[in-house]
């Protein structure tokens, strides 16, 4: 299994697809930036962390998440340890 | 018990075909759905699809939606089994097994399984063309629609 246990006080970040290839890594962890609650706090946050998260975060609504591994909304909650991963709608099957 | 794999290798259609009704005799039918990855996208040909997928995520979710479609069509057996990485014109993609005492619940949860998959579980293509480029496969609205058919009040 994934390890989900992120180190207390910090986000783990994945990126898959196009949103990976933009931001320019697989993954990152970050510590829970003051005043993020949401999902969409936090997608707000990553526009301005480079210009690869602003490319990858240009077209919110083509950017879909998962929190702990289920899919989640821009309303979702976050908590120090989440893993939250940020990618493209799904094209496999 | 679902067998759910994500894997680089092929898999071997009889062999799963025997693993889901060996030892037993309760088995009326078997819906089978083979996943290729066909040579052409958008009228232009492709020389490789290369797939990549959210680890431990993906798993999850196959095997949850698995266990869905088991307590919805009383399956006697299931198996999932999607592969990842490069593969060329031809190669298999997807396997979805649904066995059954009666054929009508074998193929509706194999139709149901493979809309599911192409919705909503955490797999992405992209294709590679014969100049050297390459791009990511859209989500269609077409998947989204047949999948959205099987949806319950409970969903």
């Amino acid at each position: 299994m994934t390890d989900i246990t992120a180190a207390a006080g910090t986000l783990h970040l994945l990126y898959f697809a196009w949103l990976r290839e933009r931001v320019g890594t697989t993954e990152e962890r970050v510590a829970l930036p003051a005043g993020v609650v949401t999902v969409g706090d936090l997608i707000a946050w990553l526009q301005g962390r480079s210009p690869g998260h602003a490319a990858a975060f240009a077209v919110v609504r083509t950017v879909r998440c998962a929190v702990n591994q289920e899919f989640a909304g821009p309303e979702a909650k976050l908590v120090s340890g989440d893993e939250v991963a940020f990618f493209p709608p799904v094209t496999g099957g | 018990m679902a067998t759910v794999r994500v894997q680089e290798q092929d898999f071997d259609v009889s062999a799963e075909l025997a693993a889901i009704a060996a030892g037993r005799a309760d088995i009326g039918g078997i819906g089978c759905f083979v996943g290729t990855v066909r040579d052409t996208a958008g009228g232009r040909r492709i020389t490789a699809m290369t797939l990549e997928h959210y680890p431990g995520m993906t798993e999850r979710a196959m095997a949850a939606i698995a266990a869905q479609a088991e307590a919805r069509w009383q399956l006697l057996g299931c198996t999932l089994v999607h592969r990842v990485g490069r593969l060329p014109p031809g190669a298999n993609i997807v396997l979805v097994l649904a066995a059954a005492t009666h054929r009508q619940a074998a193929l509706d949860a194999t139709a149901f399984l493979i809309d599911w998959l192409k919705t909503r579980a955490p797999f992405w293509k992209k294709e590679g063309f014969t100049d050297g480029s390459e791009a990511w496969v859209d989500a269609r609205e077409t998947d989204t629609h047949a999948a959205a058919r099987w949806s319950t009040a409970s969903d």
